[in-house]
């Protein structure tokens, strides 16, 4: 089996996510590239863990943070939802009250 | 009473604050409660003097006042021979003083304050004569500094006024820090105590290093140049005349300002050890005294404000003092601080019935001619001038032929010319003082008149004392008549009555009192075995273990003597007697006279053409007032051009422009430019600028920062992602 | 009297926070509840205070009365540990009187914006404070005390202070804060250097650290703990450097501020310097000392010079703290009983004259409203009885001997003709003399201050108008200042002979650790 492979997908995906989470303006679209990032690393877990075949921890993590990515991204988009009704906007740049 | 002395400052003491707590209820009768408490301390100094010279006891009482570490401050009061001619000097002048004021001042708008202040400066004037200790001397010293200034600035509405107030108060401090650094030097030399006795005997006892006993010598001097108005600190006494002129007869004539040479006088151990008096030649103390007589004397010309004049020639008399004290002559010194409290209080009261006559001026040029229009003043102002120029047999003829003749004597002859150029100057200028004043013709535009009886009361006794102290201690009469006392008997020795008891007559007393006292001394076991003389027996008793621990007492006559006793004995120093010489009285009184005629013969030389021009009034007023103006000119041209005109100008110059210039100069410096530039350049600018500067920086910093918060959560993921970055490549390229 | 014993010093302490809680559960409108409440929590103080001192055992002065020591904060070892010795019992007093003057004082006129509540708790909350830094035995409990001072004065000077309040509030307490921080830090570094010999733990326990051997150190160490604990103490003083927060805070506080200022606050730095510092670090004082000599006399001369250039009277008093802290310290730095005594007789004096002389500033300022010299004048034909009291102040405080001044400053500079025998003489007795000099300057500033002010006429502008005299709060809260300033001047051995032996334990402490033989 070749590792290579799942770590390049999984470095693709990773920086798609974090562009997207430092770039783009909507909540909702920094949630999801969020979701991409965690599953980045969810598959580098899964990886390599198949790779070293006495290891299933990582498989078990990866169990873990697909459900807490989950409950993540309920309260995220709680909190999106609650910036929509005060901004009227989801646009992130427009909740900078906390500026020093 | 000796036992009771604190009594005799305490009366005062209480007036002051009775006076000051209740004066508005008393208003001006409060000047009789002052009157009564120093009445009551003039019996109280009377009856001790008579004790004193009954038993000659001397008498030491003492509680303890503070302490620290190792050591407990006492505090107490020390009656001997000088401090029973203090006490009764101090309330003799200050009670006649007090009188006196009491219609030289009516009407006054502080009368009540006036009379506190009199009786607070009293107080403390007598505290300083008895004190047995340093600090006490301390205490008392600036206390009646104190006085001075209140009394000074007594009219303090007027700016001049407190300006000499604060002249005298800050020069006076100026000394009192070496009256300070002095009395700690002393203190830890001689083992830690303030104690007057022990100091002297330790001084003596040649333990000391002479180096250090020098420099608390030195320090001394400084205060003693201060209080008594030696050159160059006596600057603040002329100006001082700004106060009510009963003041200026008692404190800046009669006492206050023989504060330092009485102090000399009681510390005379320090200063004899410190300056080595001894051994002849020139020491600074006597230097000091020598210069001041001179300058003062010859200031005394220039004045034409009467007060001016005897303010200077204080300056001058005192120089005689401490001139004194310097060659050895400790009796002459103290016997002419003990004359010259009276015939100079006689002098300043005298002027001040004057000023009272004549519209409260003291000018004399607007005075003249008052001789018939005030005889008392005339006839007790001349016995001051007499007496002060010393003309025999009044007192100041006494004391300062002791003076010249103990120069002589010690071989001191700068210090003996110096007073014999003094002696002449001080003829003069009080001769020029009497004929402006009394003969000639009124200038001013007063109504003259007598003043009232309250006033010249007061004179009168002074004039009367002026006469006769000075033959307590003439070198002829050795007398004893009934309780007839000679002052160089009394008030003599520094330790204890110990040393003028062995001489004369009246040790054989003092062996029938020691018999009496044998069994008590006895019982103390240490004296029996000591009991060598009769002489000592008394000492010994009172001395309490403190010197007769210490092994016996030698007298000495000169320092020189006691290089050769072993460390550890104790030591009595005890002046050289007076021996008359006739020489000397011989050339003071030539000289006294021919300083008289001098200005007889300038001032009668102004007054001749005067009268012609009287008598012949046709010649019209310009011409007289012209050629009055002319003989003015010519008088103090002849002056100038005589022997003390240059010299006085000259003096009067360095006075003003150098030595008060540096002094006025130093104040401004400090206050123009000093003072500013610590205070805007260095304070505000350079420390509170650091400060200032830290704080900046550390907000700058804030506002930089500040900048990087913006709320915005994407911004700092992209920081946190940088650092991320930089921090993987750092790793990577680490690994 | 055994809860007495028990009770006395911890009641002393807490009375005034609890009336400062009374105090603010009342109503704002019943002013006079307030000030009655206030008035009678000071008083209270007063007494308890006063009690300690009937109480005190006076024969043994040196050992610590009253001692209460009971657990507080195990995990450290900190314990509340309170008693008073021959030094500290002044100084209670002291703060409890000031306390109690400055409330009388402040009875018919609080200065803007009013609200007495607030002032009253804060002084109340100030007086725990200072009454505590007093008799606290326990580093911890010291340093607790020592900050709690802060915020209330910094309150006060920032709320009701003058124009330039909140530059001189902030400056306050910046400093005092830099300083305790590093002094906290000095007091970490000794407690993990103790050992306890009964526990074998370390410890923070004043006493114990003085006892010899308990603080193993280095020297070098102990210079370096030293200094830290010198920047406390010596900013709250304060010394030379250190001292521009002082005419600042001093200016712009409200009279009763300044007077509590001057009167204690400054003392707590030199009570740290006896109790704390020379105890616990001999070895680093010994190194120190010199320093802290040669600042000393600089503030002296330095203080007196800026006093000289002054305009302003309140500006002028400030800078003549400088001066006589100077006086204080330099007793300090001779390490010997006489430089101590002094010091502490002088921490006394330099409260009664200097606060007092506040108390008048802040009348003068409420009658003439205006502290500028140049337009005073003619106090003593206005309000005479005024002018009398500040002629009487004015020559205390230049240490005219039979005023308590004096015995500040005369056995100090006494004391350092002759310090610790492992201190230079050389450098001590050029100390001697440069403050000697400083008595001059002082005597300057104040005849200067006092002929603009209170001699000459009354200047034009306020010829019209009616200056009131010293009236009845006044009377009330200067009296017992005037009357203790007299007393203490004329029988110095009330105040010597308590502080006597307590201050020769410390000293004796010191010269043993040092080898020195003490003198």
């Amino acid at each position: 089996m070749v590792l290579n492979q799942f770590l390049l997908l999984s470095l693709f995906l990773f920086c798609t996510g974090v562009y997207g989470a430092l770039v783009r303006r909507n909540g909702v679209l920094v949630l999801m590239s969020i979701e991409l990032m965690l599953n980045a690393a969810n598959l580098n877990l899964v990886a390599f863990s198949a790779f070293y075949k006495t290891e299933i921890s990582g498989q078990v993590f990866a169990l873990f943070v697909i459900a807490i990515a989950a409950a993540e991204v309920g309260v995220g988009l709680a909190i999106v939802l609650l910036l929509y009704r005060n901004l009227s906007s989801a646009d992130l740049d427009r909740a900078d009250s906390m500026k020093g | 009473m000796a036992h009771w002395a604190f009594l005799i400052p305490l009366v005062p003491a209480a007036t002051y604050f009775v006076i000051l707590l209740f004066g508005k209820r008393f208003g001006e009768r409060c000047s009789y409660i002052g009157i009564g408490a120093l009445g009551a301390s003039w019996v109280m100094a009377a009856i001790n003097a008579y004790q004193w010279i009954d038993r000659r006891e001397i008498v030491r009482e003492s509680v303890e006042w503070a302490q620290w570490g190792s050591g407990s401050i006492r505090v107490g009061t020390h009656v001997d021979g000088l401090a029973t001619m203090m006490l009764v000097v101090v309330t003799s002048v200050s009670l006649l003083v007090h009188i006196y004021s009491l219609e030289y001042l009516r009407g006054d708008r502080r009368y009540t304050h006036y009379y506190a202040a009199l009786s607070l400066f009293s107080a403390s004037m007598l505290m300083l004569v008895i004190a047995d200790n340093t600090l006490a001397l301390l205490t008392s010293w600036e206390l009646v500094g104190l006085c001075s200034f209140m009394l000074i600035s007594h009219w303090w509405e007027d700016k001049d006024n407190s300006n000499a107030g604060l002249k005298a108060f800050i020069t006076n401090r100026v000394g009192d820090v070496g009256l300070i650094v002095g009395i700690i030097i002393l203190y830890f030399v001689a083992g830690k105590t303030f104690d007057i006795d022990t100091i002297n005997s330790a001084a003596l006892s040649g333990t000391i290093r002479h180096g250090t006993l020098l420099i608390a010598a030195c320090c001394l001097l400084a205060a003693v140049c201060s209080k008594s108005g030696q050159v160059p600190l006596h600057i603040w006494l002329p100006d001082a005349m700004a106060g009510p002129t009963p003041v200026s007869a008692l404190i800046h004539a009669a006492t206050m300002v023989v504060a330092g040479v009485y102090m000399v006088a009681r510390l005379y151990g320090v200063f004899f050890a410190g300056f080595s008096i001894g051994d002849g030649g020139m020491n600074l103390l006597a230097l000091v005294g020598g210069v001041t007589m001179v300058i003062g004397a010859s200031m005394a010309f220039v004045q034409n404000d009467i007060k001016r004049v005897l303010a200077y020639s204080t300056i001058s008399q005192l120089g005689y003092m401490v001139a004194a004290l310097g060659v050895g002559a400790w009796t002459g010194g103290v016997f002419h601080l003990f004359t010259h409290a009276f015939f100079k209080a006689c002098l300043f009261l005298g002027a001040g019935s004057l000023s009272h006559a004549c519209h409260h001026t003291f000018d004399m040029r607007e005075m003249g001619g008052l001789r018939k229009k005030m005889p008392t003043t005339f006839l007790t102002f001349t016995i001051g001038t007499l007496a002060l120029a010393g003309v025999p047999p009044l007192a100041g003829f006494w004391s300062k032929d002791e003076i010249l003749n103990g120069a002589r004597a010690n071989d001191f002859p700068i210090i003996m010319v110096l007073g014999f150029v003094a002696a002449i100057m001080t003829a003069a200028y009080m001769g020029r003082a009497l004929y402006l004043i009394f003969f000639g013709e009124y200038r001013g535009h007063a109504h003259p008149h007598e003043s009232p009886k309250v006033m010249m009361v007061p004179v009168t006794i002074l004039a009367g004392l002026a006469v006769v102290v000075g033959l307590l201690n003439a070198p002829f009469a050795d007398y004893r008549f009934g309780q007839w006392v000679k002052f160089e008997v009394e008030v003599e020795n520094l330790y204890g009555a110990e040393g003028a008891v062995a001489e004369g007559e009246a040790a054989a007393a003092a062996e029938g009192e020691h018999a009496a006292e044998g069994a008590a001394a006895a019982a103390e076991g240490e004296h029996a075995a000591e009991g060598e003389a009769g002489a000592e027996g008394e000492a010994a008793a009172e001395a309490e273990g403190e010197h007769a621990a210490e092994g016996e007492h030698v007298i000495v006559h000169s320092i020189a003597e006691i290089k050769e006793l072993a460390p550890g004995e104790t030591v009595l120093f005890e002046p050289e007697e007076h021996k008359f010489n006739i020489g000397v009285a011989g050339s003071s009184v030539a000289i006294g006279l021919v300083g008289l005629l001098i200005a007889t013969w300038i001032y009668l030389l102004r007054k001749a053409p005067k009268n012609l021009l009287l008598v012949n009034p046709f010649r019209a007023l310009h011409t007289l007032l012209v050629q009055k103006y002319y003989l003015d000119k010519l008088a103090v041209d002849g002056i100038a051009k005589g022997t003390a005109g240059p010299v006085a100008d000259g003096s009067y110059w360095v006075n003003q422009k150098i030595i008060d210039g540096a002094v006025n100069g130093v104040g401004v410096t400090t206050k123009k430019y000093l003072a500013p530039f610590a205070y805007e350049q260095l304070d505000q600018f350079v420390v509170d600028g650091l400060y200032n500067g830290l704080g900046e920086t550390t907000k700058g910093l804030g506002g930089a920062f500040r900048k990087l918060q913006n709320g915005r959560i994407q911004r700092y993921g992209l920081w946190l992602f940088f650092a991320v970055a930089i921090l993987a490549l750092v790793v990577a390229l680490l690994a | 009297m055994n809860w007495f014993d028990d009770w006395g010093i911890t009641l002393t302490v807490f009375i005034p926070i609890v009336g400062a809680i009374i105090v603010l559960l009342i109503p704002k409108g019943e002013e006079e509840t307030i000030k009655g409440v206030a008035l009678l929590t000071s008083l209270v103080t007063l007494g308890f205070a006063i009690g300690l001192m009937a109480e005190f055992d006076y024969d043994d002065t040196a050992k610590l009365q009253f001692d209460v020591n009971t657990s507080w904060i195990d995990v450290i070892n900190s314990r509340y540990h309170v008693a008073i010795d021959g030094i500290s019992l002044p100084l209670v007093l002291l703060s409890a009187l000031i306390i109690v003057l400055c409330i009388v004082y402040s009875w018919n006129h609080f200065p803007e914006p009013h609200n007495p509540k607030a002032l009253l708790a804060l002084m109340l909350v100030l007086e725990t404070g200072m009454i505590g830094t007093f008799v606290a035995q326990d580093l911890i409990l010291f340093f607790i005390f020592f900050e709690v001072v802060l915020l209330p004065m910094y309150f006060m000077i920032g709320v009701w202070g003058g124009k330039n309040r909140e530059y001189a509030s902030i400056k306050f307490f910046l400093f005092t804060l830099f300083g305790s921080a590093l002094m906290l830090l000095s007091f970490l570094a000794v407690y993990f250097s103790s050992k306890d010999p009964l526990t074998g733990q370390h410890t923070f326990d004043i006493v114990t650290l003085s006892t010899a051997g308990v603080l193993d150190v280095s020297k070098t160490a102990a210079v370096v703990m030293f200094g830290g604990m010198f920047l406390g103490f010596g900013i709250k003083v304060p010394m030379f450097p250190f001292h521009t927060w002082l005419p600042d805070a001093h200016t712009e506080a409200p009279t009763v501020g300044s007077v509590i200022l001057a009167a204690v606050l400054l003392k707590l730095g030199t009570y740290g310097f006896i109790r704390v510092a020379l105890p616990i670090l001999p070895e680093g004082a010994q190194e120190w000392a010199p320093y802290i000599g040669l600042l000393a006399v600089i503030g002296i001369i330095y203080g007196a010079l800026n006093c000289l250039a002054q305009k302003d009277v309140k500006r002028l008093i400030a800078f003549s703290s400088v001066a006589h802290m100077g006086f204080v310290m330099l007793g300090i730095a001779t390490l010997t009983s006489a430089g101590i005594n002094a010091a502490v007789f002088g921490m006394v004096a330099h409260g009664l004259i200097t606060g007092l002389l506040f108390f008048i500033a802040g009348s003068m300022q409420e009658r003439y409203h205006t502290r500028e010299m140049s337009r005073l004048g003619g106090l003593l034909i206005s309000a005479p009885k005024m002018g009398w009291i500040l002629g009487f102040t004015a020559m205390a405080s230049l240490g005219l001997p039979g005023l308590a001044g004096f015995w500040g400053e005369f056995p100090a500079i006494l004391a350092a003709y002759e310090p610790l025998s492992v201190l230079s003489e050389e450098t001590f007795r050029t100390y001697m003399v440069i403050a000697a000099v400083g008595t001059v300057l002082a005597a300057a500033y104040l005849l200067v201050m006092y002929q603009r002010v209170a001699m000459g006429e009354v200047p034009e502008e306020f010829k019209d108008e009616h200056i009131h005299d010293v009236h009845g709060p006044e009377w009330i809260a200067w009296a017992p200042m005037l009357i203790l300033i007299l007393a203490l001047g004329v029988f110095p051995k009330l105040l010597f002979g308590i502080t006597d032996d307590a201050v020769k334990h410390v000293t004796d402490g010191i010269a043993t650790a040092l080898n020195a033989t003490s003198k």
